[in-house]
């Protein structure tokens, strides 16, 4: 028999030494929960069978999703998406015009202040007078509360590019546009980045909370019903499924990061 | 080629960095700027690249006020790290200057090479500036700033945080690339053995706020030898003489 290799165990153990608190505690909780119908806390068995009749009992040709899950994905992460792009867009946009710009940084910053000091969520209502409750609403408002992240994370990491970096550049002839591309925007990136991620899950808090305001389709209204049902598994694994969704999206935007911004982690 | 006519730069706040300075240099000549700390070289050489608009006097390249960063200056600052662009390849962070010299990236990217061979890197083109030595990414900054084609080259301090054979190895290669390349060179250090090893002549600057305060032409041969002309009798008179005007209040 061919001897293992001592690597080959180095990752199990890794993944072992990191993850038994975790597993412990959600045994414990199999073991104590009250598994009977009505119970307000099921053991994470019932959860899991839960997620999977709702979400993913689907035929394989749907890739398991199931009808359910394929009219209600698309329409929330398609909200998602969506005011993710355009809080990046809006963000992005401002913080690059506010940290390059002195004079529209004193004019706007108060006025961004205060919009920034209003929770978000309050504003659900307006925005559902205003747009009713077309798409249009739970985008802007996805995009209301993501664009903070992202805009302050730009303005913060546009004022830190190096200036010899800027002398630099205006030395070997560079325009402010090819200045602002070439040096400002890579220079700022791994701060737009962590900004860009962190509305990532501000996005996802208020795709969830705008869901639940007066509507039929969408994950955070499967949530809503299932409460009103008093349907608790089902509800509980609509709240699993969010929790796994935004430790996914965070994982696949941190797998990306780390390889556009290489260059940034050797420095 | 280069006149500085009478100039004088008082940063707001009232500090005066630069006060009536008047400098002429030749096309072709390398000139080493030396002086006490703080007497405002620095400010000297971001004047003549239009970085920085001098609140007095002029500074005329050819004739023309300079009045922007011109067109045929090139320069190497002090903090390599801080110059060059983390986020691209050595052969990149040369051929992004190229863009107005040459129409397709593929002749930008040949002549990076070029000039990095030149400066004797032709393997690290590939690499990221964070993985080279200090001294290696200073190289490639010099690479950067004659691949520009300059008429007129200016280094502020350019081999100040190297370490010492490291040092004399980019003077050396710098003192080879200009026998090859027609280039004014305006060379700012605060390394009095190295403004006499390197230069034409030497300018030495008083304390803050600077002022010209002696011009001595170097009389060593064009070819130069870390060993023998640091040894020469003239090269031993210059250092003592810069010496002692550096310390002359």
């Amino acid at each position: 028999m061919k001897a293992l290799h001592p690597n080959a165990l180095r990752l199990p153990l890794h993944l072992a030494a990191r993850l038994w608190l975790a597993l412990l505690l959600i045994g414990l909780w199999e073991l104590t929960a009250d598994a009977g119908p009505g119970s307000y806390f099921p053991p994470p068995s019932v959860i899991v069978r839960a997620l999977h009749r709702v979400w993913f009992s689907g035929p394989a040709s749907d890739f398991f999703l199931t009808e359910q899950a394929r009219s209600d994905f698309p329409v929330s992460f398609g909200h998602l998406l969506s005011g993710w792009v355009l809080a990046a867009a809006a963000g992005i946009a401002l913080g690059l015009l506010l940290g390059r710009s002195e004079r529209a940084h004193d004019y706007l910053q108060p006025l961004l202040q205060l919009c920034r000091s209003v929770p978000p969520p309050a504003l659900i209502p307006f925005f559902v007078v205003v747009f009713q409750l077309d798409t249009s609403m739970y985008v802007v408002t996805i995009a209301f509360g993501a664009v903070w992240p992202v805009l302050l994370n730009t303005l913060a990491g546009v004022r830190a590019v190096d200036p010899v970096k800027l002398d630099t550049a205006r030395v070997y002839g560079m325009g402010r546009t090819a200045q602002l591309l070439r040096i400002v925007l890579p220079g700022a990136a791994p701060q737009i980045a962590a900004g860009l991620r962190i509305a990532l899950g501000f996005g996802l808090i208020l795709m969830v909370l705008s869901e639940l305001v007066g509507t039929t389709s969408g994950i955070g209204a499967r949530l809503v019903n299932a409460q009103r049902t008093f349907d608790i598994p089902s509800m509980w694994a609509g709240i699993a499924l969010l929790g796994l969704t935004g430790w996914l999206l965070n994982a696949a935007f941190l797998l990306v990061e780390n390889r556009l911004l290489r260059w940034h982690r050797e420095n | 080629m280069l006149t500085i006519d009478a100039l004088t730069h008082s940063y707001p706040g009232g500090h005066t960095a630069v006060d009536d300075l008047s400098l002429a240099v030749e096309a072709g000549e390398l000139v080493t700027v030396v002086g006490p700390s703080g007497c405002g070289k620095s400010t000297l050489l971001r004047c003549i690249a239009g970085l920085q608009r001098p609140t007095g006097g002029r500074v005329l390249l050819n004739g023309d006020e300079i009045r922007d960063v011109p067109d045929s200056l090139a320069m190497v600052f002090q903090s390599y790290g801080r110059s060059l662009l983390p986020w691209l390849s050595v052969r990149d962070n040369v051929a992004l200057v190229l863009r107005h010299r040459y129409g397709s990236r593929r002749e930008r990217r040949a002549a990076a090479l070029e000039a990095l061979a030149e400066v004797g890197l032709a393997d690290a083109a590939a690499k990221h500036p964070g993985q080279l030595s200090g001294g290696m990414q200073q190289r490639v900054a010099i690479a950067r700033a004659l691949a520009y084609g300059p008429k007129l080259l200016l280094m502020d301090e350019p081999f100040g945080s190297v370490d010492a054979q490291t040092r004399e190895d980019l003077e050396d290669l710098l003192l080879a690339l200009r026998a090859r390349t027609p280039v004014t060179v305006v060379l700012v250090t605060h390394d009095i053995d190295e403004s006499v090893y390197l230069g034409d002549r030497v300018v030495v600057l008083t304390g803050a706020p600077g002022r010209v305060l002696a011009e001595l032409p170097v009389g060593l041969p064009a070819d130069r030898d870390q060993i023998k002309t640091r040894q020469d009798p003239e090269f031993v008179r210059l250092r003592a003489e810069v010496g002692r005007l550096v310390r002359e209040k």
